[in-house]
């Protein structure tokens, strides 16, 4: 049983080690996943011709959309912010052996406890707050409201055994529930015209700054890449990090070794949790401005075959993510040139998500020789 | 050892009754007011019910699905579109049509089923990525099939939903629907029927029949079972597309049965919830019916609830918010799992792709 946080084995060892076989090695990895990318593509433009598009056509508008222009790679940075902070969150999970599909809810409840501080603060206060420390209160407010809710369903398999793929979906539903609830109610936004479920505007002093005034790119995306150095910091030189990735390759190791599982297990989910969150209060400070109801693009689920296709590694997760960034700025304008609804880049997503979870079709298709991974990310109900 | 568990089910399920009773109790007789909570929570279980057949089926050969959602999903729109495109396009009369619908969901989650299938045991992918693959995929497809048949540059309809040829009619047993306060039970779509019919079939083949002996000797220990000559890989396949099957019928309910219109995620968590009611019900059919008969008596509470808002005490006024009652069955599941009332034990060698060349 190979763990996930084994490096890949890349078959027999090569006997020399010049410039080449150094590339040839580095790009080795990657193979699988960039294969399973064209080949999901390449189901995509079927689709796409079958539901009367021309797929070049289609292919180069998201092109267009999303490197074409300045203002499109800056959407594409946007688009990608929370796809980074949610990948990493799912990512991290896996690497303590745990399957974290809640960063949806996660995400909603850290958007809500950022934008409750960010309009909030300075009337309770009395007066403005100055914005060094009102902005990182409102990114760190959503992060401690993902990690509380993701240290539920952490808290509740380390102390009974339930297992988080369900509980974490089942708080998903559990938080955007109480998140309609909140902003039907208590945290409507009063102002008389006003008739949908939002919150009043947060002030100026919790907004995240743009980096160019004439772009919508923010601070965010700067901060979600020092996030994924952090995180790779982390789980590579820490002790912490190593006890989440030891108790993800075997929590009966990790126990014999004296370490304290349930906590570590905790102590994941609760990090994991806490980049979900990150993720939504970054969008309510630096985009919206506010927490709108139904502002996330499903980035909770998309960030699942992110992390995947990153191989649950934070130096994949960033380049997965500004793929996926990329399909979905360029997306719109890909619908406006060939009529083809955008929800077609949902099926490629989770074509891709497919085609790298069976990496085995992948490598039958492309003739591609080495041994295959046996990724055991997960167990039976069991453990 | 399962006597504790039932306890606890009908103790909520009276419960709940009981405050719908009480609160009803000025305006609508409470013989009927009963009547009505049992009919609409059997109808809320049956999707319920069936999924979390469909999740017995896999587990007890040894491969968990939580693509289940996945699985009804597709089959509620497939199912759909093909009932309106026969009654619309074709002009078929609305029984047919529906009943064709049916069928095509069968064999849509079937599909589906067979997809896990092919991931899982074929390819051993991890099999609770493999679940969230067809998660994912039918969320994908079905909301691009919805906007593109319907809105799309070639839609099947022209940019206009047609009429929906209605749902499945109700079937009355003569006699035992006139039974005064359960005869709800005996009033149900054929669904509905089915679902309950399909749990006692469901145990008496897992634990009366060779098939069944085989289902659950390779969800146990797949190696003994292979050395005793039982195909394993096989055995799992056929499991694992019987259930998408069943699946498929859970999800003809959301569209065929319960109203005649598709949204894109309809299902709304119903095959995870299907899933809980698996576990606490220990992994046998009839466990899992009771335990689908608490989340329906969540959700008939929830929904009577609505009809008597203006009769709720000023002090749990907020209680009329539907988002606040719409928690209890999700938060219910989460209880129920944490084992409160009871541990359950999987099948052992659930969630561990067989590999015939290894020794373990």
């Amino acid at each position: 049983m190979t763990s996930p946080t084994a490096a890949p084995s890349s078959g027999p060892a090569a006997p020399q080690t010049g410039p080449r076989e150094k590339v040839l090695k580095f790009i080795a990895p990657w193979k699988v996943p960039a294969l399973a990318v064209l080949t999901a593509m390449a189901v995509g433009a079927i689709l796409i011709a079958v539901a009367g598009g021309d797929p070049l056509s289609a292919y180069s508008g998201m092109f267009e959309g999303s490197l074409g222009s300045p203002r499109a790679i800056a959407e594409t940075l946007v688009w990608s912010t929370p796809y980074i902070l949610t990948g990493l969150s799912v990512a991290l999970a896996f690497q303590g052996g745990l399957f974290n599909i809640g960063a949806e809810g996660q995400l909603a409840l850290g958007a809500v406890l950022a934008a409750l501080v960010g309009y909030g603060l300075p009337a309770i206060l009395g007066g403005s707050v100055p914005g060094i420390i009102h902005v990182p209160l409102t990114i760190l407010a959503g992060g401690l409201a993902g990690a509380a809710w993701a240290g539920i369903p952490g808290w509740l398999k380390a102390r009974t055994g339930a297992h988080e793929v369900i509980s974490t979906i089942m708080l998903n539903y559990v938080a955007l529930n109480a998140v309609s609830f909140l902003l039907n109610g208590p945290m409507k936004d009063t102002a008389p015209d006003n008739v949908i479920a939002r919150t009043p505007l947060i002030a100026e002093s919790a907004s995240l700054a743009p980096i160019l005034s004439s772009f919508r790119l923010h601070w965010g995306f700067p901060l979600a890449l020092v996030a994924a150095w952090g995180v790779a910091w982390m789980l590579k030189k820490t002790t912490l990090g190593f006890e989440i990735r030891t108790v993800g390759a075997n929590p009966e190791a990790a126990r014999y070794a004296g370490m304290h599982v349930g906590r570590t297990i905790v102590v994941s989910m609760a990090l994991s949790g806490a980049l979900a969150g990150a993720a939504g209060a970054i969008e309510v400070s630096a985009l919206n401005h506010r927490h709108q109801l139904g502002f996330s693009q499903g980035y909770g689920f998309d960030a699942i075959a992110i992390a995947l296709l990153g191989k649950t590694k934070p130096a994949g997760v960033v380049p997965a993510a500004l793929l996926f960034g990329m399909m979905r700025s360029g997306a719109p304008r890909m619908q406006f040139l060939t009529q083809i609804p955008v929800d077609v880049i949902s099926v490629i997503q989770a074509l891709i998500l497919l085609f790298v979870a069976a990496d085995v079709m992948v490598r039958r298709l492309y003739r591609l020789k080495g041994d295959r991974e046996r990724v055991v990310i997960t167990r039976g109900w069991g453990s | 050892m399962d006597y504790r568990r039932y306890g606890f089910i009908a103790a909520i399920v009276v419960v709940l009754i009981g405050i719908i009773v009480k609160l009803g109790s000025g305006t609508v007789p409470a013989g009927s007011i009963v009547s009505s909570m049992i009919g609409t929570t059997i109808a809320v279980a049956t999707p319920l019910t069936l999924g979390a057949l469909c999740g017995i089926c896999c587990e007890r050969a040894g491969v968990v699905n939580i693509g289940i959602e996945g699985m009804m999903l597709t089959a509620a729109f497939f199912g759909w579109f093909a009932s309106l495109y026969v009654s619309s396009i074709l002009g078929v009369g609305p029984m047919a049509s529906l009943l064709l619908g049916v069928f095509i969901a069968i064999v849509s989650g079937a599909l589906m089923g067979a997809l896990h299938a092919l991931l899982t045991v074929t390819f051993e992918v991890d099999q609770i990525i493999a679940g969230t693959v067809v998660n994912l995929l039918a969320m994908g497809m079905t909301g691009f099939c919805n906007r593109q048949l319907f809105f799309g540059a070639s839609s099947a309809f022209g940019g206009t939903i047609p009429r929906a040829p209605g749902v499945l009619p109700h079937i009355r047993i003569p006699l035992l629907a006139d039974i005064p306060l359960i005869g709800g039970v005996f009033d149900q779509q054929p669904i509905a029927l089915a679902a309950l019919v399909l749990v006692f079939i469901a145990h008496f083949v897992l634990f009366f029949t060779q098939w069944g002996l085989r289902t659950r000797s390779v969800g146990e220990h797949p190696r003994a079972a292979s050395a005793a000559g039982i195909d394993v890989l096989k055995v799992r396949w056929a499991n694992i597309v019987i259930g998408g099957a069943i699946a498929g019928l859970g999800g003809a309910y959301f569209t065929l049965e319960s109203v005649p219109s598709f949204e894109p995620l309809m299902t709304n968590g119903r095959g995870f919830i299907a899933l809980a009611a698996m576990i606490f019900g220990n992994w046998k059919p009839i466990g899992a019916l009771s335990a689908a008969l608490v989340f329906g008596a969540a959700q008939a509470f929830q929904i009577n609830l609505q009809l008597f808002r203006d009769v709720i005490p000023p002090k749990f006024t907020f209680l009329q918010q539907s988002s606040v009652v719409g928690l209890v069955p999700y938060v219910l599941t989460l209880i129920i799992l944490t084992g409160v009332i009871g541990k359950t034990t999987p099948p052992a060698a659930d969630g561990v792709p067989y590999d015939r060349e290894r020794r373990s």
